[in-house]
């Protein structure tokens, strides 16, 4: 799709000089404005601006935040209270921050679960799929990093928990996992020499993603987007320009995102965050029952289920980077779920199995938390593993529509003539990898 | 010979090999005789060469291969030693290494009585044991336990005998860091309205992991018992730690 003819003409004499020079100008003409999109996206599709959204706010509040707040264990705890009580909007500025971590997190699992659904890590996309898994990655470890500073007790004993279980690493070479916590820690125990370096790497990952994402849209615009028939724009009718189409639906969900976000951030600022976290760092106490942010809570019942302490770790690991081979794991002829009347419900099973060890890594591991968190996680990889293998090699397809212009018009292949576009060339629906 | 290979296209492998085997004769040579020029009759079968350094001798093309080679030897090593600053630096700094040994008085503790104490940053527990809870730790076979080492820093490596958790002559003393084996939360049973779990001894809140009254794992996903750090007696009630 990117190399669809540029259309961008400088207006002016500036514009010209700029275009011979460094035509970025002609680079957003051609990329945002003129980009030729799927003419059937729907409200899912809105979530990829959604998110750029979501990381330049991030970006833009953690800096003005970073102005304010003190990485030390004695007065990190102080200075966030600091910020919300003597700093000019501090208050504002440390909910919009913390809310917009959740908010984060939401928007990317609906991206995530839209292109599963409809088939957007499927060839010609893999890279771009990919990526993707390493922005979640890069937003996870962030998001850790991020919620120790506060050095409340949950802040505190998320990092203790969570660096500790790199000391699982012990039982394949012993002193290896020891090593690697304390090198982490800068010291035997976590103190305020890990505060100051997790806050260093907090303010770094960010830039991190935000490479990852311009890597991301480029592979984006390279393959084109996908859409819910998984069909490719074949012609001209199939496709419209971004500008003012998608951007203005973009907009609209946006808005709508943004009104959600508000109302966390003006009305229940603290709602997503845990009580346990308003006490200072202790490190001689224990909070009773120790819970991530809820963005995690899935990957923590993973953890949890395996009765190994070095398996758990590698489960948690492996949901994740099990996401980067779907691609191939998936042997269906087609892309979207849509035309897909088996796989159709094990999706569903899916997303209840993930919603359902988000609810189990919330309760304490025992009796039968444990017991259903080992079902689901069995569930979670027998998902990539098998259903996606073999139901996509046993199952036929329903009919797929001609075209996408076909898709949202209802009509047969060939009379499209007052969509403007022309028929779809003979063959175009059969080769695989262009469903 | 020559002239064919320098006609057959090379396979990766191939020029990997010649590139190395050329890499190791001219060190050799460098070494042994300080002279590089003299390198040059060694090199005639050369298959990336073709032969061409025959006719070459002041002029040698290998010549300046040798100071390439040399300098981004040199370069590479350089770039890479000093990633070790940068890794290192994050390692426990020269203030939490001095931090190794403290001094405690154990007089006011009473039988029952537990106390916990800093060391390294760290929380040590030592329990004032009654009879009873040594003689339950006497009690159970060492077979029976999920991890049958004492993890005793002063006696490393010995069998996790309730002997061989404490020092001799101070059997009533426990003294352990209080760090769950599992994944670094402090266990209860410090207190005497703290849960002690199923064995008497601490329970772990974060994901149930059970410890008997000599500080061993008898239940939960722990994988060792807690940690026994060195420490000595320097007199009936005072101990150092470290």
């Amino acid at each position: 799709m990117s190399n669809h003819a540029s259309t961008y003409e400088p207006k002016s004499a500036t514009a010209k000089w700029w275009d011979e020079r460094l035509p970025v100008p002609r680079m957003m003409h051609d990329q945002f404005v003129d980009f030729p999109t799927p003419r059937n996206l729907n409200y899912l599709w809105t979530f990829g601006g959604i998110l750029t959204f979501c990381l330049v706010a991030q970006l833009v509040t953690g800096i003005v935040l970073a102005m304010h707040y003190v990485p030390t264990a004695d007065d990190a705890f102080n200075s966030v209270d600091h910020i919300r009580r003597d700093v000019n909007y501090g208050w504002l500025l440390q909910a919009m921050h913390a809310t917009g971590s959740s908010m984060f997190f939401l928007a990317v699992y609906v991206h995530i679960f839209r292109g599963l659904y409809y088939g957007s890590y499927r060839a010609p996309r893999e890279i771009l799929w990919i990526l993707g898994v390493f922005i979640l990655l890069a937003m996870m470890a962030t998001a850790f990093l991020g919620y120790s500073l506060p050095w409340g007790q949950m802040s505190f004993w998320a990092v203790t928990v969570i660096t500790n279980l790199f000391s699982s690493l012990d039982s394949v070479i012993p002193g290896l996992g020891t090593g690697i916590v304390e090198w982490l820690w800068g010291g035997y125990a976590v103190s305020g020499a890990t505060l100051n370096r997790f806050f260093s790497l907090h303010y770094l990952l960010p830039f991190v993603i935000f490479g990852l994402v311009i890597l991301h849209i480029w592979a984006l615009h390279v393959a084109g987007q996908n859409n819910p028939t998984g069909l490719n724009i074949k012609t001209k009718s199939d496709s419209l320009p971004m500008y003012p189409y998608a951007v203005a639906k973009d907009a609209v969900a946006l808005f709508a995102f943004v009104i959600v976000f508000a109302w966390f951030v003006l009305f229940l600022p603290d709602y997503l965050g845990h009580a346990d976290n308003f006490i200072e760092a202790n490190p001689l106490v224990t909070p009773p029952h120790i819970v991530p942010e809820w963005y995690f809570l899935p990957f923590y019942a993973i953890l949890r289920a395996i009765p190994d302490k070095l398996g758990g770790v590698i489960a948690m690991f492996a949901s994740i980077a099990i996401l980067a081979f779907i691609p191939w794991l998936d042997r269906s002829p087609v892309r979207s779920t849509k035309y897909r009347p088996i796989y159709k419900w094990f999706f569903w099973l899916f997303l209840f199995a993930c919603l359902a060890l988000g609810y189990l890594g919330s309760k304490p591991a025992e009796g039968v938390y444990v017991f259903w968190a080992r079902i689901f996680t069995a569930y979670y990889f027998a998902h990539f593993l098998l259903v996606m293998p073999i139901v996509g090699s046993i199952e036929t397809p329903t009919k797929l529509p001609g075209s996408i212009t076909d898709a949202v018009l209802g009509k047969s292949p060939g009379k499209s003539g007052a969509t403007g576009g022309g028929g779809v060339p003979a063959g175009a629906t059969a080769a695989p990898e262009d469903r | 010979m020559a002239n064919l290979w320098q006609f057959a296209p090379l396979k990766f492998s191939t020029r990997l090999h010649a590139f190395l085997r050329n890499l190791g004769l001219k060190a050799a040579v460098l070494l042994a005789t300080g002279n590089m020029a003299c390198g040059t009759l060694l090199f005639d079968d050369d298959p990336l060469e073709g032969g061409r350094s025959m006719t070459a001798d002041v002029e040698d093309p290998n010549r300046r291969d040798i100071l390439v080679v040399a300098a981004s030897a040199f370069s590479a090593v350089g770039a890479a030693s000093l990633i070790w600053p940068f890794v290192h630096q994050m390692n426990p700094d020269a203030g939490a290494q001095a931090l190794a040994s403290a001094e405690f008085d154990l007089a006011p503790v009473q039988v029952g009585q537990a106390i916990t104490v800093m060391w390294r940053g760290k929380p040590v527990f030592i329990r004032h044991r009654t009879a009873e809870e040594i003689e339950a730790a006497k009690k159970v076979p060492v077979e029976d336990l999920p991890d049958p080492l004492s993890r005793n820093d002063n006696e490393p490596g010995t069998p996790a005998t309730d002997a061989n958790r404490t020092l001799e002559g101070h059997e009533n003393w426990l003294v352990m860091v209080g760090i769950c084996t599992h994944l670094g939360c402090i266990p209860k049973g410090q207190t005497l309205a703290d849960s002690k779990g199923d064995f008497g001894g601490w329970f772990c809140p974060c994901h149930g992991s059970h410890y008997d009254t000599a500080g061993r794992i008898r239940k939960g996903p722990a994988p060792r018992n807690l940690d026994i750090p060195p420490y000595t007696f320097l007199s009936d009630t005072k101990i150092r730690i470290g």
